[in-house]
């Protein structure tokens, strides 16, 4: 296997937590709600997806179990934002506060231990074709589960009548109301799958990325992610963009770490954070005058008149 | 049948005061059957983590160190979230605060500087915060960018640049290879109140704080203007509020104070830098702001409160030997009952028959 393919199989492994917790977050917010508990329903997914393929041995499983956790979060957060009008912004704080101690607690009795991590794809021929064969058939199934993912949610945000009301309900919730449609309903559900994927992205971590769990090992990949979808100006394409720009940078750190530059490691550590301070500045900026692209209901309070 | 919520006529002023407690007994409920469900008595356990730090001397000097830092922040905290302003990066303003403080504590190590470096050292936390805190404030204000993600992106980086001093530069060269810097010297640390305790000057300091914050917000216009911008954006906008200064100096004032909270904790209680000493003060800061609905003296109860738990939590760890994360479960069960509770000060729950809901598309 050459440099420039482990490169990219390990921006593709790097970038798909991300695109996984922002591709469900998109589907939210397009919808209007906000939901920052991210990095809290992704650390959940972490731990009781581990947890799924630890004491099952199946990686399959573990994912399920990821994915339950992440709804089983978003679910709380619904009941709270949905349900009884409460500020979005300190519900979703609550959420990442309660899901990394949450985490911690259920991890707790995991430290040290390993799983197999997911196999990936072998096709004979297809896999052995040189340069890209590994990068197009040699993946684990996570991967190309996200690409699929992004394809549908693009399908049913622009291709679909349910997905034209989702968008409604996120733009105006006063006339979707007013129209007929249950706005509630329709965030619920947006919030519930936005939640499974995060909790999906979070299992990632170790069930494909690394074949451990450590408390705390999301490291601030759900707030990238949510950095990710303003960057993408909510559009499902762009989030792949810049969900593998992001890899890109991670590793891109790595390597550099790796290769002992005498720049010290925690300032290429920073790399990725400060990326994403310079890229949403960037990107506010050159909306500022365009006008904004965020869903104009995203984040309200919405409380059905009588 | 279901349930709906409804907005009330007029704010519940018997929820507004009732709500913080009934949120407090809410979780205490839940937290007993987490207990249970981990196989300890919920009695014990409950009284292990409210009743037994309540008890001792040393203890409750204990309780006054950590809500120290929490009641700082908080306030500071509560500026922004008044005016709507959403800084949740306050634990990278305290450890840059802690690290700009240091950086003179650390130079004039050893030294005969006189009795001016500690209060010199308290300024520069100050400022530093206040700085780091003009980021997202001025990417705001001037770009458009979010100040919740820019804020807590920025919480990484100050943890980072933190880990690289103490492993670096300034790291004591007698320390054993530790990642820490060598104790302050006695002019660089905080003044201790009672002998043999450890209350410091910082507790008083806090006091300050929420005294100067009550004033502002009750009786300037400033405070008015924040109050405001944060309720009534459209009024704060005839009434020719600037918002955008306004996020500005809100962030100013709570990265300051978050700065300050900062270099007083690493200078008074833990006496030296070194990576992790903040147990996520900033982070719980958030819930003593919504605990003490925004307002000076309900913070100073919620801190004392939320450093309870962080005492409690300790002692648990040792005596009844459950896991130190269960109090980040605690902190973020109590927030979530605070923010429900909040919500019916505004709100009713009415039941209604499903086919009246039905018309409401809530069914």
């Amino acid at each position: 296997m050459g440099l420039f393919e482990a490169i990219i199989l390990s921006v593709l492994a790097a970038s798909t937590p991300l695109l996984l917790a922002a591709a469900g977050e998109l589907v939210t917010e397009r919808a209007g709600v906000l939901n920052l508990g991210l990095e809290g329903m992704m650390i959940m997914g972490a731990a009781c997806g581990f947890a799924g393929a630890y004491f099952t041995g199946s990686v399959i499983v573990g994912a399920l179990a990821g994915i339950l956790a992440g709804m089983f979060m978003s679910a709380l957060f619904a009941a709270l934002t949905l349900g009884l009008a409460v500020n979005q912004v300190a519900a979703g704080l609550a959420l990442t506060i309660f899901g990394i101690g949450l985490s911690g607690l259920i991890g707790a009795g995991f430290v040290g231990e390993r799983i197999e991590t997911a196999p990936h794809l072998y096709l004979p021929m297809l896999t052995d074709i040189p340069w890209i064969g590994k990068i197009a058939f040699g993946q684990d199934g996570f991967v190309y589960v996200s690409i699929a993912l992004v394809i549908g949610i693009w399908w049913f945000l622009y291709r679909t009548r349910a997905g034209l009301i989702l968008r409604a309900v996120g733009d105006n919730h006063v006339s979707a109301h007013a129209l007929g449609y249950p706005v509630l309903r329709i965030r619920t559900l947006a919030v519930l799958f936005g939640g499974a994927c995060a909790g999906l992205g979070g299992a990632y971590l170790p069930l494909a990325y690394t074949p451990f769990f450590t408390p705390g090992m999301t490291a601030g990949r759900g707030w990238i992610a949510l950095a990710l979808v303003v960057f993408a100006s909510w559009r499902p394409g762009r989030v792949v963009t810049g969900a593998y720009l992001f890899g890109g940078v991670t590793i891109l750190q790595l390597h550099a770490q790796a290769m002992s530059l005498p720049i010290p490691s925690q300032f290429m550590s920073s790399l990725p954070y400060l990326a994403t301070v310079v890229v949403l500045i960037v990107i506010s900026r050159r909306r500022g005058l365009a006008g904004s692209a965020a869903p104009a209901s995203l984040g309200l309070v919405f409380v059905p008149d009588r | 049948m279901q349930l709906v919520l409804e907005r009330r006529a007029e704010r519940s002023t018997a929820i507004a005061v009732a709500s913080p407690l009934i949120a407090i007994a809410l979780t205490l409920v839940t937290m007993a059957i987490l207990f249970a469900a981990l196989g300890k008595n919920p009695v014990t356990a409950l009284s292990v983590y409210f009743v037994d730090p309540l008890t001792d001397s040393y203890s409750l000097v204990e309780l006054a160190v950590k809500a120290t830092p929490l009641i700082i922040i908080a306030v500071g905290l509560s500026l922004c979230y008044l005016a709507n302003v959403w800084n949740i990066g306050a634990e990278g303003q305290f450890l840059i605060g802690a690290v700009c403080g240091s950086w003179l504590a650390v130079k004039t190590q050893g030294t005969d500087a006189g009795f001016w470096v500690l209060p010199a050292m308290l300024i520069l936390g100050a400022v530093g915060g206040a700085l780091y805190a003009l980021i997202p404030a001025i990417a705001k204000v001037r770009f458009g960018a979010s100040e919740i993600l820019t804020s807590l992106m920025l919480v990484y980086v100050a943890d980072l640049l933190l880990d690289y001093l103490v492993r670096g530069p300034w790291r004591d060269p007698n320390g054993f290879n530790f990642p820490t810097t060598a104790e302050f010297d006695p002019v660089a640390t905080v003044p201790i109140l009672i002998e043999e305790t450890r209350l410091h000057l910082g507790s008083l300091i806090a006091l300050v704080v929420v005294a100067v914050a009550s004033v502002v917000l009750g009786r300037t216009i400033k405070g008015f203007e924040i109050k405001v911008v944060g309720a009534a954006p459209r009024a704060a906008r005839f009434a020719g509020f600037d918002a955008d200064k306004l996020v500005i100096l809100t962030f100013v004032i709570s990265g300051a104070l978050a700065g300050l909270a900062g270099i007083i904790e690493v200078a008074g209680p833990v006496g030296h830098l070194q990576p992790n000493f903040s147990p996520g003060y900033g982070f719980t800061a958030i819930i003593v702001a919504f605990l003490g609905r925004l307002n000076p003296i309900g913070i100073l109860i919620a801190g004392l409160f939320l450093a309870l738990t962080f005492i409690g939590g300790e002692q648990a760890q040792i005596s009844i030997k459950v896991p130190l994360d269960l109090t980040k479960v605690f902190q973020g069960i109590l927030l979530f009952y605070v923010l429900a509770c909040d919500s019916l000060i505004l709100y009713r729950i009415r039941v209604v028959s499903s086919r009246s809901g039905a018309a409401d598309g809530i069914v």
